[in-house]
């Protein structure tokens, strides 16, 4: 046997004072880190195994538990890390991609944290959302360059348009890489509160047919579980061309996660490891997706809006005008830090850029030919408070896309191993003793409170900058302001210096 | 210290405005002494008026007040009216001295029409070629600025007190059936002449009370359409926006006042089948053009003027009538001042118009 | 009356309820660490997880409306407590004969190690307030309503 290199990331400690050895953390663990030696009657834990994800430190009904960073140190090194070497281990013992789960997590600048909002004094009043109405309701779809009236009678008639009570979405996260708990706490948290969740290139279980209302139903390069039925259930149909964590590559859910219902929804075989194409093999053009939209548009008989979801790389400015001129309704931007159940983790770290600036690129781009009202802009790729929602909205999107956030509200704790599908929150694994742990009602219930919880924090903030309806911060850049920004940035956001 | 167009200057304000409905006219002394009772509300930085029907023996011809800051502005400026417009009369707008009135450009005026033979290379009809133009020199000309472009109308503003200003135009001897007035109240000190009110395009014309927080997605939305907002002021934007809608795309008045005071959601779910479905479509499709935040408004046209509130009446404004006079005003002192008993005074709802049109004219 | 139900698709199998439900019943009722760490004996917990994985869910006393453990009883130590409808065990005439863990059709009654030979069932926390295992079950799975027999 050759001698491993692979050392512990986390270090388990126990406080023997406190814990009762009730064994619940040897239970919880799917990794097996903890054991019980009945032999000693005492506990013991494999830190190799552990993955961070605190499982077993929630579930300890004594608080006995804790996880720390493994206090193994190497020389002082600022350019071969510890991730850095250990990647390197891993590699030589392995001979294969290097995977991981969730997105992007290298210390790239995050914009959102550079821009400030603004609030009104004195010329202009702010508005207490407390007593007056205070409107975030949102609509997305292709707009007309025009209403035209006869005889005092509106004649032209709208596009589809998908109706939101507000302008947060659950992004697309397929069935397979999450668990069917996880899928139906979204589709339920989505009903209660007004808004979509996404499929994702998972198709739709049948269980959840009766969310139709509140799904919007993904067309991937895999085109999996994408039949007559699928396309008519939801209320929006979505082309996914590329996603933020891994732009240039298809989806990838290893054969471990395909069980029988996972096999049935996406119609594949059990066990058999799903891996979307990198394109869709029939889309090598614009042209090719205009024929695809519209291809989607006939068999839906005109009835659903079609979005195009692509993730934010160098041109994608460019390519978001070919998109809206190849007649998609809605555009889907997904930024370099998306997150994800499986991908190379080099792809992840290094390609992509960040969505601030592709949707202030994207969003001008659109106003300069005139075109901006013909597409409306959702964009992903970290969405992780209501402030990130304000300073989206105000640099141009319409609505935003969250996956993390969403997981996270459901139990996660970003340990990053979704793709070994031993999730111990239940949520990114089909394992069905694993799969139990994610309650819906409950995880519905707490997927529901983070938008609500996001909806009043929108309200106070819109409030404050004298403005009572949210189209009116919608591409509002004199309502924010740079700090700790080169000029370069600040002029591809398009926004003033605070002090300005 | 940087003006209108290099900075945003935001400002508080008095509004008036006064028709009369037969198209009978009447001399400027009227909106002078309505709007020097709300000497208060401005601070003697910005002060203007626009008047319709002062120009009869011209009423055919599009009416250019011009300010240049050189003559160098000037020539430059004549060299291209003459090789866009036919240019039937030009001169000086007549003003006398105003201890408080200082630093005057060159204030001119011409009566023109545009070349025929320009009219049909550029395939535009009359008005957008015209706009068009007003454009090009506001952007293109440094240290010329296109004060009204209309026919039959004009707008004469300065830096001063509005009663100051009207003083200095001479205003009294002119006469016209429809007057607007507007005292500034900036928070910054412009000191520049481009800066006061009224903005005009053509012959809209807008004087405006409040601060638009929603300034800058209405300008990115009208600026998809071709209008370059140069000035970065709130009522160039306005003004734009109701271009946009009611010549541009042809709204029908109440339409368009809809769009930019739209009723709430919660008001669109009462609402019956059918009209919910046209202000769905009008939020929906012009949700770029909602103006929020405080103001009063008055747009001034060839037919009338429409003065409007923000859906939650945060600035002041009241209506009132006597006989075939509509007025307008922020306060009610400002109309008893011209007209102590009137038939019928009222204040307007938020996002309520008060609409004051020409007899036999069935909209703006 | 109200009972307890279990709902198998949301049980974890994680013995929570196993250890309230001891340490309830134990010298130190609100403090997890002493009742296990100090107690002599730890009590016998009355809750019981079945698994058959994934399958699993928590057991215990069903409070029945036809008792069959109360009929078995010798000395009258089982009894019906008049106020709440719960099935309980005098311990001080418990003769720990067990007939009664026999006669349980559910298995609901165990063997008490930390008394002498009497047995131990659920009691509804009655001196609690709301039993331990329903208020700490983490998923939801343990619930109290209304029921039927």
């Amino acid at each position: 046997m050759t001698l491993s290199m692979n050392t512990p990331e986390f270090l388990v400690e126990r406080d023997l004072d406190r814990c009762i050895k009730c064994q619940v953390c040897v239970g919880q663990c799917a990794n097996e880190v903890h054991k019980y030696d009945k032999e000693t009657d005492s506990l013991s834990c494999d830190d190799l195994a552990c993955v961070g994800c605190h499982r077993c430190v929630t579930l300890c009904p004594t608080h006995a538990l804790t996880i720390k960073k493994f206090p193994l140190e190497f020389r002082e090194n600022a350019n071969w890390t510890a991730n850095t070497i250990n990647a390197i281990y891993k590699q030589a013992e392995s001979g294969g991609i290097l995977l991981t789960g969730m997105g992007n997590d290298k210390p790239y600048p995050i914009y959102w944290d550079h821009l400030l909002l603004n609030a009104s004094q004195v010329t202009n009043p702010s508005i207490d959302p407390l007593r007056e109405p205070m409107e975030v309701k949102t609509y997305l779809g292709r707009k007309p360059d025009k209403l035209d009236f006869s005889d005092g009678e509106l004649v032209t008639e709208i596009a589809p348009q998908v109706e939101l009570e507000l302008p947060i979405m659950f992004s697309a996260m397929s069935f397979g890489s999450i668990s069917l708990n996880a899928v139906k706490s979204l589709a339920a948290a989505a009903k209660e509160v007004g808004t979509m969740f996404n499929t994702g290139e998972g198709g739709l279980h049948q269980d959840l047919y009766s969310y139709g209302d509140n799904a919007i139903v993904q067309v991937a390069s895999g085109r999996f579980g994408v039949h007559p039925q699928y396309l008519d259930a939801g209320t929006a149909i979505e082309i996914k061309i590329g996603q933020g964590a891994k732009p240039g590559i298809g989806g990838h859910l290893p054969g471990e996660k395909v069980g029988k219902e996972v096999s049935e929804t996406r119609m594949i075989p059990e066990g058999s490891d799903a891996l979307s194409p990198a394109p869709h093999h029939d889309i090598y053009s614009i042209e090719d997706l205009r024929q695809l939209i519209y291809s989607l548009k006939e068999a839906t008989r005109y009835k659903k809006p079609v979005a195009v979801k692509i993730a934010a790389v160098h041109n994608v400015a460019a390519i978001a005008s070919g998109i809206a001129r190849a007649g998609a309704d809605i555009i889907t931007i997904d930024g370099f830090r998306g997150g994800t159940g499986a991908t190379p983790l080099r792809t992840r770290d290094n390609v992509g850029i960040p969505i601030e600036l592709a949707l202030a690129a994207v969003d001008s781009r659109l106003r300069n030919e005139s075109i901006r009202h013909q597409v409306s802009l959702v964009v992903a790729g970290s969405v992780r408070n209501s402030a990130d929602i304000m300073k989206a909205i105000a640099l141009g999107a319409d609505a935003v896309y969250i996956g993390s956030s969403a997981l996270l509200a459901l139990g996660c704790h970003m340990c990053q191993k979704c793709y070994t599908g031993k999730c111990n929150w239940g949520i990114a694994t089909q394992d069905p003793n694993l799969v139990k742990r994610l309650n819906p009602e409950i995880g519905a219930q707490r997927a529901a409170n983070l938008l609500r919880a996001w909806k009043h924090e929108i309200k106070e903030m819109l409030g404050g900058m004298g403005i009572n309806a949210i189209e009116s911060l919608r591409g509002n850049r004199l309502m924010l302001r740079g700090v700790g920004l080169s000029d370069r940035d600040l002029e591809i956001l398009g926004v003033k210096a605070a002090g300005e | 210290m940087l003006r209108e167009g290099q900075v945003r200057i935001p400002s508080g304000c008095a509004i008036s405005g006064i028709i009369n409905r037969k198209g009978n006219r009447f001399s400027g002394e009227k909106i002078i002494d309505s709007i020097a009772v709300m000497h208060d509300r401005s601070n003697g930085l910005g002060g203007g008026f626009a008047a319709y029907g002062i120009y009869p023996e011209y009423k055919d011809f599009y009416a250019f007040h011009m300010f240049y800051d050189n003559l160098r502005a000037k020539e430059d400026v004549e060299h291209f009216f003459n090789e866009h417009f036919s240019v039937e009369l030009s001169g000086i707008i007549p003003t006398r001295k105003v201890s408080s009135i200082k630093n005057a450009p060159i204030i001119w005026r011409y009566f023109m029409k545009p070349l025929p033979d320009k009219i049909r290379d550029s395939e535009l009809c009359e008005d957008e070629y015209v706009v068009q133009c007003v454009m090009k020199i506001n952007s293109k000309f440094s240290g010329a600025y296109v004060v009204s472009s209309g026919k039959n109308m004009g707008a004469f503003k300065a830096v001063g007190y509005p009663e100051d200003v009207g003083e200095f135009y001479k205003l009294e001897e002119y006469e016209g059936y429809t007057w607007t007035a507007h005292g500034r109240f900036p928070t910054n000190t412009p000191g520049w002449w481009g800066g006061a009110h009224p903005f005009t395009l053509l012959d809209w014309s807008v004087v405006h009370n409040g601060e638009i927080s929603s300034y800058d997605a209405n300008r990115r939305y009208v600026e998809m359409f071709g209008y370059d907002c140069s000035l970065q002021t709130d009522t160039e934007a306005i003004t734009y926006a109701f271009d946009l809608l009611l010549r541009k795309h042809g709204l029908p008045l109440d339409m368009a006042i809809q769009t930019v005071a739209a009723p709430f959601w919660d008001s669109i779910a009462h609402m019956d089948e059918k009209q919910q479905k046209v202000f769905k479509a009008l939020r929906i499709t012009y949700s770029s053009l909602l103006i929020n935040g405080p103001f009063s408004i008055i747009l001034g046209s060839k037919n009338g003027f429409v003065a409007l509130n923000d859906r939650i009446k945060l600035r002041a404004l009241v209506a009132a009538e006597d006989n075939e006079t509509l007025y307008v005003a922020s306060e009610e002192s400002a109309i008893r001042a011209v007209c102590p008993k009137p038939e019928r005074v009222w204040s307007p709802r938020g996002g309520e118009p008060v609409i004051g049109l020409l007899e036999g004219a069935d909209s703006i | 009356m109200k009972k307890i139900y279990a709902q198998e698709k949301y049980c974890i199998g994680c013995r929570l309820c196993e250890v309230y439900c001891s340490a309830v019943h134990s010298e130190y009722p609100n403090d997890l660490v002493k009742a296990f760490n100090r107690s002599k004996i730890v009590p016998t917990p009355r809750v019981k997880v079945e698994e058959d994985r994934p399958l699993s869910f928590a057991m215990q006393c069903r409070h029945c409306d036809e008792p069959h453990c109360l009929k078995a009883c010798i000395t009258g130590a089982m009894y019906r407590d008049e106020e709440s409808g719960a099935i309980l065990n005098d311990a001080e005439r418990c003769v720990g004969c067990w007939t009664c863990i026999v006669a349980c059709p559910y298995g609901g009654i165990f063997r008490d190690e930390s008394k002498s030979k009497v047995v131990a069932k659920c009691d509804y926390c009655l001196d609690q307030g709301d039993p331990a295992c329903v208020k700490n079950c983490p998923n939801g799975a343990l619930i109290i309503e209304e029921g039927g027999e």
